[in-house]
């Protein structure tokens, strides 16, 4: 007993220790991830962004066929580094639609023009309302919504090559 | 380059920003056409744009008191307790964040039209997990938060009080 007491300390100290360098070498992830994944998505109704595409309400991710929704802004740099591979997904048939937050339509003009656009419709988010609702903590981040309205999958940072298959395949997984 | 660093706008704080794009002109500066020190220097001395800056002004509530200072009084100290999602160390109330007055902006707004704190706290919640408030609630996982002090204080009252017989011994 008077041993273990001796002991004790230094070994409440290696515990300690062990906890702090896992810590230090395995540092947590920094991500806030949404928990709305496998729950429907909330209910919006968001004006068009830019003339001639129309704007975004929740009901077109009830149609029966999965899609994409992409949170970005033409403020953000990742997400012009995403935008070659929303193009691919686009060309592969899979349908995108976006929320822009915070945006002005001719910067978001001006960005669709250098980046391409692969987007059905843009909804305006001018105060990140929506955003908040879909739990997204930042731009670019990328759901995608089954063909009931429930999101099944979230992705957040931009799309990396690396990172198309996956989408496809939790696309074809929603069908 | 600069890209590949800041994978998620809402991840950045601006300092880090600023830093890494210094970093990196120098080291871009560094291996294409060696500029020497003046060069590098100047690189460091340019100001560098905040590049993740959203285009639209902050809702209006953001940064603008209500009008009623009870309602106010209480719209604050929910926005105290509830984590910024972006410098996750801050309350919203404290952070300057742009995602941050976009909260706070909804915190007035509910709060405005008569809405219970507990219940926009739930709606973040069911949007964010706990992580977003700086109150949890008590779970199966965040018990131990509530118990330990109390298994503490029973410990430490053990230890004292023999202690204190060896003294009167």
């Amino acid at each position: 007993m008077k041993r273990f007491a001796l002991w004790a300390p230094l070994a409440i100290f290696a515990l300690l220790f062990a906890v702090v360098a896992s810590g230090l070498f395995r540092p947590a992830e920094k991500v806030v991830r949404s928990a709305m994944v496998g729950k429907p998505l909330p209910d919006f109704a968001l004006p068009a962004m830019v003339p001639g595409k129309p704007g975004l309400s929740s009901a077109s991710f009830r149609q029966g066929k999965p899609r994409l929704l992409n949170v970005f802004a033409s403020w953000c740099i990742p997400c012009i580094a995403e935008a070659p591979q929303l193009m691919r997904l686009r060309a592969m048939g899979i349908p995108i639609d976006a929320i822009a937050i915070r945006d002005t339509a001719p910067a978001i003009a001006g960005f669709l023009r250098r980046n391409g656009d692969p987007y059905e419709r843009i909804g305006s988010d001018r105060a990140s309302q929506v955003q908040l609702a879909l739990g997204s903590s930042g731009v670019p981040e990328t759901f995608v919504i089954d063909g009931r309205g429930i999101v099944v999958k979230q992705i957040i940072g931009d799309i990396r090559p690396e990172n198309v298959a996956e989408i496809v395949q939790a696309v074809k997984d929603a069908r | 380059m600069r890209f590949a660093l800041l994978r998620h706008a809402g991840l950045v704080p601006a300092p880090t920003v600023d830093l890494d794009h210094r970093r990196m002109s120098l080291r871009n500066g560094g291996s294409r056409n060696k500029p020497g020190m003046t060069g590098v220097v100047l690189a460091m001395l340019l100001p560098t744009p905040a590049v993740t800056q959203p285009v639209t002004p902050p809702a209006h509530y953001a940064n603008v008191q209500l009008a009623d200072p009870a309602k106010e009084a209480s719209a604050r100290a929910l926005m105290e307790t509830l984590r910024c999602l972006v410098c996750q160390g801050q309350s919203i109330a404290d952070s300057d964040a742009d995602m941050a007055a976009d909260m706070r902006a909804l915190v007035r707004e509910r709060i405005e039209r008569g809405e219970k704190p507990a219940s926009i706290r739930d709606w973040l919640i069911a949007r964010y997990g706990d992580y977003v408030t700086y109150d949890p609630p008590l779970s199966g996982l965040t018990w131990p938060l509530w118990l330990a002090p109390i298994l503490l204080l029973g410990v430490g009252g053990w230890i004292a009080r023999s202690s204190f017989r060896r003294r009167t011994r």
